[in-house]
């Protein structure tokens, strides 16, 4: 047993509103620059859709993640190493700026500076790559929000799998749920594997994976071989980028932008222990359908002696075990298995979980009888098809869904017992096989969300291997030679990247 | 100094000097710096039939020049390689491995100047490599009518005695081509002053050519900060 910590994430999307604000704060912080414009590391889409980039699910097309072979040992899904290295000329598995969409501005200006005229000016849009007008746009980051397009299109989303989906193009029986998307930061990760440089890695104190960007050489097979197509390539830089989990915030104890700022307060950030002799046993599964099971069983119980016993022998700082006693991580993915891992299938043993949305029940009969007889709605009469949720969050199996979603039912009934009818429903905890006291905190964690129990992010210790003094009148974060001044435009190695990110307007 | 000294008898030291200081310079101060340049993403079109055939070309080509010009004379002799069959050698993968390169060549030129997108993001140092390495290209491919004039390969003899002489830092070196065409002339200048400007444009990235993927044990990079767990340095913690 190795054990190591990770600051994982859980997105409650029962409560997710589709407001964007966690990609656009994310933008501001981190990809306001020249060359990923395009980038969202943190967007949300509406399901049923393609996605962003079109079709990241569909990796018949990208070969994104892993594939088991027939010796039961994995390797990405691009191939071997030879045969990844055998792509460097030119990867047939990269998307095209356009899979994710040619980023554009407005010409505001023009809006002021336009001369009397009989029609009102308009700012029309311009790309951001070639600078040239573009009269059409057609496509964007978000292009089905709120279903928007038609659904021939985006009944393409690979989560349809096993499922009649016409019924759904009806207008009677159409649904959606937001899925907001960020980079997993898998036990597991295929960029890794697959970088032939060796510049990505996983850190082993907070399981945090990133690109060092003076290593990276822009072979771009990180690209590829996500599954979730969140490593984006920086085309003015010509190195690959992608989700930081806000390192600096995280080793400070302060949540990740995108949680912070997010206002239906739906992500919560925690620790979990796990084991790293186990990881590549789970990965290679044999039947993808267990995988969700493999990678709940490499979890730690923080609260288990020997774990913490070989927790500390391990290194893992005393605050960190703290962390993992109270994680809210812990709680909804592994007490309460109400989250669950974004497509276990691909076997990378991803680290962002997400609570699966409950939605209208479908027949108002049922609505009615409901409130008669104060029973919980059977979950397969939720206007989300159980299946469709299984595709995404379990690859396909239908049973550890069905109880999440009929937990946070209870969780509700349970709680209109207690405050409207002032009785602890005991019995109801039982069919769900929780007890009264899982529920109250269930409550606290999912329903109140506190700013404290959303975020129980211990510090990382850096005092330990740097030495405060050496680092004083440092830079904080940037690229390459930390703060050296003296670059001009006319460096003797080309133009400083760093210092060209320019205001959209003088772009356009 | 005669023009002929200071072109192949000077200029060959300085060449290689800004080679590798240059790139070490640049690898230890700027390797942000230091990437392909790929352009894939933002146009997939004329790239992929571009990249590998101008790629595949260009690398045999490089091994051609290295393992021809660098082998000592002797060893070809131990070997029993007659210097007219190494000659026609030459001509014929040379003169194959060229017409890939420059199909290739071409159609990533043609990309670069003519695409919209590829075009506007280009610096000149992409640009002007690209026509440099082209040039150098077509001049290599007009002195093979000339080789085919000397099939014994003693032409071939002088470039090798030329480039072994620079290594083993010989002064006599320039004087082995003086006599030689001026194609060939052309070929070693444009030649040496691309391993000049070679730190100064993305050609840097080839010396990252990462075959030393190949030798990884496992998949994943674990990276950590942390020192010696405490309960192993002091033993004050319950294991």
């Amino acid at each position: 047993m190795k054990v190591r910590a990770q600051i994982g994430m859980v997105l409650n999307l029962d409560k997710c509103i589709g407001c964007h604000t966690c990609s656009v704060t994310c933008k501001n912080v981190w990809t306001s620059r020249k060359g990923v414009e395009y980038a969202w590391f943190n967007n949300v889409e509406t399901k049923p859709g393609i996605g962003y980039p079109k079709e990241w699910e569909n990796q018949k097309k990208w070969n994104g993640g892993w594939r088991r072979k027939a010796n039961g040992k994995i390797e990405p899904r691009m191939g071997a190493k030879w045969r990844i290295l055998a792509k460097i000329f030119a990867n047939p598995d990269l998307p095209e700026i356009d899979d994710y969409y040619e980023p554009f501005d407005f010409d505001y200006g023009h809006l002021q500076t336009a001369p009397e005229m009989k029609h009102f000016p308009t700012a029309r849009p311009r790309s951001q790559i070639t600078g040239k007008r573009m009269e059409k746009i057609e496509w964007g980051p978000n292009w089905e929000e709120i279903l928007g397009g038609e659904f021939a299109k985006r009944s393409q989303d690979a989560n349809f799998e096993g499922i009649q989906n016409e019924i759904y193009g009806q207008f009677e029986n159409t649904f959606m749920m937001y899925l907001p998307r960020l980079c997993e930061h898998c036990l597991n990760p295929t960029c890794v594997a697959a970088c032939p440089s060796g510049a990505i890695y996983k850190r082993e104190e907070d399981g945090i994976v990133l690109i060092d960007q003076d290593k990276c050489r822009g072979w771009r097979m990180c690209v590829s071989a996500c599954p979730y197509k969140k490593i984006y390539y920086n085309w003015d830089s010509g190195k690959s980028e992608k989700c930081t989990f806000c390192f600096p915030r995280i080793e400070v104890g302060q949540p990740t932008v995108c949680s912070e700022t997010c206002v239906g307060r739906i992500r919560y950030l925690g620790v979990l222990l796990y084991d790293a002799d186990r990881i590549e046993a789970a990965a290679s599964t044999p039947d993808e359908k267990d995988l969700y099971q493999a990678q709940l069983d490499i979890f730690l119980d923080p609260h288990d002696p020997a774990v913490i016993a070989q927790a500390r022998a391990d290194g893992v700082p005393e605050a960190w075990l703290e962390g993992a006693r109270r994680s809210p991580v812990y709680k909804m993915a592994i007490d309460w298995k109400v989250a669950f891992p974004l497509h276990p299938e691909y076997r990378t043993l991803p680290m962002v979980w997400y609570v699966p949305p409950l939605s209208p029940i479908q027949n108002a009969a049922a609505v009615g009888a409901l409130e008669m007889d104060g029973e919980m709605p059977d979950v397969d009469s939720l206007r989300i098809p159980v299946r469709y949720l299984a595709n995404l969050l379990t690859a396909g199996v239908e049973e550890p869904v069905t109880l999440g979603l009929r937990r946070m039912l209870a969780m509700r009934a349970y709680m209109r017992a207690r405050t409207v009818d002032g009785r602890i429903d005991h019995g109801l905890a039982d069919t769900v096989g929780l007890t009264a006291a899982q529920i109250d905190d269930m409550y606290r964690i999912m329903a109140i969300a506190d700013y404290e129990d959303r975020f129980v992010i211990p510090s990382t210790h850096r005092e330990t291997v740097e030495d405060a003094y050496d680092l004083r009148g440092n830079c904080g974060f940037t690229f390459g030679n930390g703060c050296s001044g003296g670059r001009t435009e006319l460096g003797l190695f080309g133009p400083d990247k760093r210092s060209r990110a320019k205001p959209t307007a003088e772009v356009a | 100094m005669d023009l002929n000294f200071i072109a192949f008898g000077v200029y060959p030291y300085i060449a290689l000097a800004v080679l590798v200081i240059g790139s070490v310079l640049r690898f230890d101060r700027e390797q942000y710096t230091w990437r392909t340049g790929s352009s894939q993403l933002l146009r997939r079109k004329q790239l992929v039939l571009g990249s590998i055939l101008f790629h595949v070309g260009i690398l045999a080509i490089f091994a051609g020049h290295f393992v021809g010009l660098l082998t000592p004379i002797a060893v070809w002799d131990f070997l029993g390689v007659s210097h007219g069959f190494k000659q026609m050698l030459a001509i014929v993968a040379g003169g194959l491995a060229g017409a890939f390169c420059l199909v290739g060549g071409l159609l990533l030129l043609h990309r670069r100047l003519f695409d919209a997108r590829i075009r506007q993001t280009s610096s000149f140092g992409d640009t002007a490599i690209l026509a440099i390495l082209l040039t150098q290209l077509c001049i290599g491919l007009a002195t093979i009518p000339l080789s085919l004039g000397h099939r014994d390969g003693h032409e071939m003899i002088k470039f090798m005695s030329w480039a072994q002489g620079i290594f083993t830092l010989n002064p006599q070196s320039a004087s082995f081509v003086a006599d030689v065409h001026w194609i060939f002339k052309a070929h070693l200048t444009l030649g040496l002053t691309i391993l000049l400007i070679f730190p100064f444009t993305r050609l840097v990235h080839m010396l990252s050519a990462p075959v030393w993927y190949l030798n990884r044990r496992g998949w994943q990079l674990v990276r950590s900060k942390r020192q010696m767990p405490v309960s192993r340095r002091s033993g004050d913690l319950p294991r």
